[in-house]
């Protein structure tokens, strides 16, 4: 049955993938983005990989999505007319697939216990971290604890991210409010949003602090809550979004997030212990980890969700700006 | 505490300066903080060098979990000897883009700027010193991101369709790098890259890894600019901000030669990658091809940003054909041509700012009689350009020398003849800009008190530059010393023994 599922998905995903090369129409191709990515969701619950399809539902199929369309009110919807021959990039695309293809030639069998994924690093992850670190969810453990740096670099890149955006788009103040951005009509709306945002905000913080125990973490739970301020952006205006959370004062929480996750590393190696040694951070080695993990998810959602919010902040000053004239 | 955690401060120094350096926000503020802290991870880079070389390997095990379930940072003598010109350059480049980022980028920008500066020495530092191959991607994404920023920071609006070229053609080898690992990944269940070399060793031609290779190396290429992928380097460079061609073009695609030295020689095995797959020829074809055919592009451009451009990408070539040379003296002649190229360029990319600065114009022409209104600035100039020709007593000669042995020791006298008739392609276009220089009058137009030497914060990084090219050229004992025991380490001896340690420690 799961054979059948997936192939249904695969089938999916590749007619997806098809529409979106021949449309024109970008918005389109944008909402087919957004159902990309759900499909690839559902593809990987289907593999037991909740975490990556939680990750992959919220930042790909939401954020990402809101932020192309911002992109889409800056450059227009419609594709524009592409002079390059496609000989040469279709020769490449060809050849790329014709390697893939081939390498999947020797690939292990699909889900065979006996693959050397499951045979030389993982067991430890499964047998021993819930002795050595004490969490039911074992994703957590190796991204936040075993492999905790390659997470810090991962905030690193966020952080880098919004640091191209701030450079390139910059966010522009509005002089005065010359412009009655939101959607000031629609009173259903109001309601509405005001009913769900809180309810927003409050998952984002029940997935923040669930990580430890079911899918969940800083990253899902700092788009979250970005989701939330750019609906109440879309609602009730730019403006009155500003004055909740400042541009700086989001520079300065992304800034604030990623000195936190790289604070927890200094101190335990103040205690004694190598960069990222949670061990050292309690009397207790459990217990450290618990402390050292849940600091750093923090430190991965504050982050998070001031660079989104930042972001989305740069395109819509830019296209509010761009409506003004 | 602090020769504990010796191999980790040179990542860790930028990484965690980088924010403190936004929040800074003031330009001179955050010039200072930033500067201080690249030269925090020169002197750490310094110590880490004479650790590598008199004990071997440093191994670091961060969060305390042993390879392979944690992530490893490993210093040798050849990420050590990297870093070491990578770090250095930076605190160059930083004490000179005072000045010239001033002229060059908006004010407000400034802290931006010194972020994405100091990102970007993280993520190259990280490359070169972690020991896990999914973390060097990570550190990839984090050096390239700053680095798009980077180019885009300029005045001039072209830059932007650069910096767009630059990170479409960056993401797709990024991709390619990803693709590649997690083919490795698929067949070995492992990502730290002695574990990976043991494991690999066990499968005979397996068509998976193959294709990982495959994946990889051309990935790399992009990354490294290496002939036919060099298409994104040429107009990236030339639209940066000068302070920003100097740091990348001696440091970010030489990092790229060091993860290909590094994949080849220490993860997949030179039996494997130049007797069974034959990659050798391929790669020094290419090397071959990039030399000439980039040193001509050289010749013929008039943006002299352009000129040099055009010349790295054909230095390039001289890193890879003396790996491609498979022995230990090519392989020294690459590695050392990493360090001395990083101080030729440096210079001249600094020198060519300067006149930007002054002039407000990188064309050839604007070079016009600047070797009287510019002395010090031009004999910097001409100084780095004998070295990238390959004139005794320059470092660019030194890296020539070895290279043209260790084809002589092979009896190769088709390459070594093709490397001294590549250095004349160099006389030429470093001859047409001293020619502009020194026997052109300036135009009438310009007014010759305007025109004047440029400020101390800029001669000075580019003197110290120009210094060192003759230094390790006349006393070579240093940097050979460093290369050879690079390439030695690399070697099969040398590796042998470190893949026994790491079944050691999965024990």
């Amino acid at each position: 049955m799961a054979e059948l599922i997936d192939l249904v998905l695969l089938a999916m995903l590749a007619l997806t993938a098809l529409r979106i090369i021949f449309l024109k129409d970008l918005f389109a191709v944008v909402m087919l983005f957004g159902i990309y990515s759900f499909l690839s969701a559902l593809i990987f619950i289907n593999l037991d990989a909740v975490d990556v399809a939680f990750t992959e539902a919220s930042v790909g199929a939401g954020i990402s999505t809101v932020l192309m369309l911002g992109t889409l009110a800056l450059t227009g919807r419609k594709e524009k007319k592409n002079s390059h021959s496609s000989l040469l990039p279709l020769l490449v695309v060809t050849v790329t697939g014709a390697a893939l293809i081939y390498g999947t030639l020797d690939m292990p069998p699909f889900g065979d216990p006996d693959n050397p994924v499951h045979q030389h690093v993982a067991p430890r992850y499964i047998e021993e971290s819930p002795q050595e670190i004490g969490l039911p969810n074992m994703v957590t453990s190796v991204l936040a604890s075993y492999r905790a740096f390659d997470t810090l670099g991962e905030v690193v890149v966020v952080f880098a991210a919004a640091i191209g955006v701030l450079a390139l788009l910059g966010i522009r103040r509005k002089k005065d409010s010359d412009l009655e951005s939101g959607l000031k009509e629609h009173k259903v709306l109001h309601v509405i949003a005001k009913i769900v945002i809180p309810h927003v905000i409050l998952f984002a913080l029940y997935v923040q602090f669930h990580g430890d125990f079911g899918p969940g973490g800083g990253f899902q739970a700092g788009v979250i809550a970005a989701a939330a301020f750019i609906l109440y952006a879309l609602v009730f205006g730019l403006p009155n979004t500003l004055a909740v959370a400042s541009p700086k004062f989001l520079q300065w929480m992304a800034s604030f997030g990623v000195l936190l996750y790289a604070g927890v590393g200094l101190v335990s190696m103040i205690k004694g212990g190598q960069f990222l040694d949670y061990n050292k951070l309690a009397a207790d080695p459990i217990a450290g980890q618990h402390y050292g993990i849940i600091i750093i998810e923090l430190g991965v959602g504050i982050t998070v969700f001031a660079v989104m919010l930042s972001i989305f902040y740069a395109f819509s000053s830019q296209a509010e700006r761009s409506n003004v004239q | 505490m602090f020769e504990q955690h010796l191999a980790a401060l040179p990542v860790l120094l930028p990484l965690i300066a980088a924010p403190i350096t936004l929040i800074l926000g003031r330009s001179l503020l955050s010039w200072g903080f930033a500067t201080l802290v690249s030269g925090c991870a020169f002197v750490v880079s310094i110590q880490l060098l004479a650790a590598a070389l008199s004990d071997g390997v440093l191994s670091y095990a961060l969060g305390g979990w042993p390879p392979p379930w944690g992530i490893e940072l490993r210093v040798d003598a050849v990420n050590a000897f990297v870093l070491l010109a990578v770090s250095a350059i930076s605190t160059l480049v930083l004490i000179y883009s005072k000045d010239s980022i001033e002229k060059e980028v908006e004010k407000s920008k400034h802290s931006l700027f010194y972020t994405a500066h100091l990102l970007c020495l993280a993520g190259l530092s990280g490359i070169l010193i972690t020991g896990d191959a999914f973390n060097l991607f990570v550190f990839l994404e984090v050096s390239s991101l700053a680095t798009y920023t980077l180019v885009s920071l300029a005045s001039d609006r072209r830059c932007l369709t650069a910096a767009f070229r630059y990170l479409v053609m960056g993401t797709i080898g990024a991709t390619f790098i990803l693709i590649g690992v997690g083919l490795l990944y698929m067949k070995t269940g492992t990502l730290n890259m002695l574990d990976l070399a043991s494991r690999i060793e066990l499968y005979d031609s397996n068509r998976t890894i193959n294709t990982g290779l495959a994946f990889i190396v051309v990935g790399i290429g992009i990354k490294m600019a290496l002939f036919p992928l060099h298409m994104w380097l040429p107009p990236a460079y030339t639209h940066a901000p000068s302070a920003v061609t100097a740091f990348l073009s001696s440091t970010a695609t030489k990092v790229a030669v060091y993860v290909m030295i590094r994949f080849i020689f220490t993860i997949f095995g030179i039996d494997h990658v130049f007797e069974k797959m034959g990659m050798d020829i391929i790669l020094m074809a290419l090397a071959v091809v990039a030399i000439f055919k980039c040193s001509y592009m050289a010749t013929v451009q008039s943006n002299v940003k352009t000129v040099f451009a055009y010349s790295s990408v054909a230095q390039v070539g001289y890193m890879i054909l003396g790996l491609s040379l498979v022995s230990v003296t090519g392989l020294m002649a690459g590695v050392l041509h990493v360090f001395n190229h990083a101080l030729m360029k440096g210079a001249l990319f600094m020198a060519v700012g300067a006149v930007f600065y002054r002039v407000g114009s990188v064309d050839i022409k604007a070079f016009n009689g600047l070797g009287r209104q510019m002395p010090l600035t031009m004999a910097a100039f001409t100084i780095a350009g004998l070295s990238i020709i390959g004139v005794p007593l320059t470092v660019g000669f030194v890296s020539k020398w070895y290279l043209v042995t260790g084809a002589l020791e092979q009896d190769n006298w088709v390459v070594a003849a093709l490397v001294l008739a590549a250095s004349l392609l160099a006389v030429v276009y470093i001859g047409r800009i001293l020619e502009a220089a020194y026997f052109k009058k300036l135009p009438d137009n310009v007014d010759p008190n305007t025109v004047k030497e440029a400020p101390p914060l800029m001669l000075a990084p580019m003197w110290v530059l120009v210094l060192a090219n003759i230094y390790f050229g006349i006393d070579t004992s240093l940097t050979t010393e460093a290369a050879s025991s690079a390439a030695e380490w690399l070697f099969p001896s040398g590796d042998t023994h470190s893949v026994s340690n790491v079944q050691e420690m999965s024990k």
